[in-house]
């Protein structure tokens, strides 16, 4: 038997550059940053003072503020864009195959300022003080849980929990479960909210951060020579997949297909990744594998690119190594660049990048990349997006404890 | 300084979300208001926060109605 196809036909998105994914993609392809200094709380004695956050907006046009209450920001921004995705796909709370119909929703790190805010309450007035909304408030699958909630849709609902890696690998089993024929759509993707004292103390202390406080939107500065660390970033990034006939059926938009997905373990280090970037090089292979497609198909690769030292090297030579000859004829970015690392929504919105990549023929630049790094010599789009033809792409993300995924697209 | 009834039903709409005109003292959280069990705790704790007393769970599992809600703060505060 054949393997059922999956088509993306929907997308939604909150990121350090707008509350959607159409102002999002115009700034991006501009090459705007959208780091700014923190000011929701106290920097003074943190090592990094600036972060990506997402603007203001309004929950109540997506769903009511009463239950927004009772989420943590994290899972508000997912439910947002997942809200934002459903529309786009043209999707209701009143499908007839609700059983088909499934939500993959990761975090990285989940509701770690509500976290904070009830251990707070906790030392103030005693366990008494906790709020029974902060255990559901702040578990990660429960963007799965409240979307599955408000739309009615009860087939496979999960999250994945892979660090950086979870939104790629939520939408990478998503995408199974139609091809397996459990699910006919999955809603998935990622979403994270870790810019917190705690999340901003905490990732400073494993010395992950950019400290570069008096230049925050020149902080985040993937394979350039005086790069100091990633900028860590909050938002979400929610696709539908679905299957394509389906969605044929139906008439929808259709994106491009999800062909394939790999993944690896580097069994090496918890935070850092090996030299020769190994298990970024299987993860990419297993997906070009599942894919069916050929290495000298691919056009444009969204990188995991974040900034640090190790992991940016360790990509480019996996790259290299992946691609061979046909490396130095790709367009390799890091939008990281610009919106910096969504940790768990990292994933789902560089998916998003990728899609609208090939949807537009133009490949989004790396920006602040002005030295590139010695065996930093890939076509890395410095500075300004690339007009190109892209008929097939690819996304990667690797996460602490070496967690790897990438996912691979093919324009229809 | 507002009547306890009034500081009572400010608490009920900021809570579960209901309009002022709806906290009737019949009204039952659970049945009128569109409460479930979370809530009620939650809204015995605003409670307490607001009086300044502290409501033991036995008391607590009691106040499932406005006018309950109302007594006990009348009784306790």
């Amino acid at each position: 038997m054949t393997r059922r196809r999956v088509v993306v036909t929907g997308m939604g998105m909150l990121s350090p550059l707008g509350t959607d994914v159409a102002s999002t993609w115009k700034r991006l392809v501009a090459g705007e940053s959208g780091i700014r200094s923190i000011t929701h709380f106290d920097t003074e004695r943190f090592s990094t003072r600036f972060a990506g956050l997402v603007p203001e907006f309004d929950v109540a046009d997506f769903f009511p503020a009463k239950d927004a209450r009772k989420m943590d920001g994290f899972m508000q921004y997912g439910m947002v864009a997942a809200v934002q995705a459903i529309r786009d796909a043209g999707l209701t709370d009143a499908e007839k195959d609700a059983d088909l119909i499934g939500v993959a929703i990761g975090s990285g790190i989940g509701g770690l300022g509500t976290i904070e805010e009830n251990h707070q309450k906790l030392l103030d007035g005693g366990a008494r003080k906790i709020s029974p909304f902060f255990v559901p408030g702040s578990i990660i699958n429960m963007v799965a849980g409240n979307l599955s909630i408000m739309y009615g849709y009860r087939g496979p609902n999960f999250a994945t929990v892979t660090a950086c890696t979870s939104g790629t690998h939520c939408i990478g089993f998503a995408a199974q479960q139609i091809m397996l024929g459990t699910a006919d759509v999955m809603i998935a993707g990622g979403a994270e909210k870790g810019c917190s004292p705690l999340g901003m103390g905490g990732f400073g202390a494993a010395r992950a951060l950019s400290t570069r406080n008096e230049d925050p939107q020149g902080a985040s500065r993937p394979w350039d020579r005086d790069r100091d660390g990633f900028v860590l970033a909050d938002g979400a990034g929610i696709v539908v997949l679905e299957e394509y006939e389906r969605a044929r059926a139906r008439g929808a938009h259709i994106y491009a297909e999800l062909v394939g997905y790999g993944m690896s373990g580097d069994a090496f280090h918890i935070t850092a990744p090996p030299e020769d970037g190994a298990g970024a090089a299987r993860a990419m292979t297993n997906a070009l594998r599942d894919a069916g497609v050929n290495p000298d198909e691919v056009a444009y690769i969204n990188a995991h690119g974040t900034s640090t030292k190790a992991g940016d090297l360790a990509e480019a030579h996996a790259i290299r190594n992946v691609f061979g000859a046909h490396a130095d004829a790709l367009a390799v970015s890091s939008t990281k660049s610009m919106v910096g690392h969504l940790l768990g929504a990292a994933g789902a919105v560089e998916a998003i990048f990728t899609l609208l990549a090939m949807r537009d023929g133009v490949a989004p630049p790396t920006i602040n990349l002005d030295n590139p790094d010695q065996d930093c010599d890939l076509n890395f789009v410095p500075h300004t997006a690339q007009q190109r033809d892209i008929p097939v792409a690819l996304s990667n993300s690797f996460g602490f404890g070496g967690t790897n995924g990438s996912l691979v697209f093919r324009r229809l | 300084m507002s009547s306890i009834e009034d500081r009572v039903t400010k608490i009920i709409v900021e809570q579960l979300g209901v309009k002022p005109e709806d906290v009737k003292l019949e009204a039952s959280f659970v049945e009128d208001l569109g409460a479930d069990s979370l809530d009620t705790v939650e809204l015995v704790m605003a409670l307490e926060e607001e009086f300044e007393t502290e409501i033991p769970d036995e008391e607590a599992e009691k106040i499932s109605t406005v006018q309950a809600a109302i007594d006990y703060v009348k009784g306790h505060a």
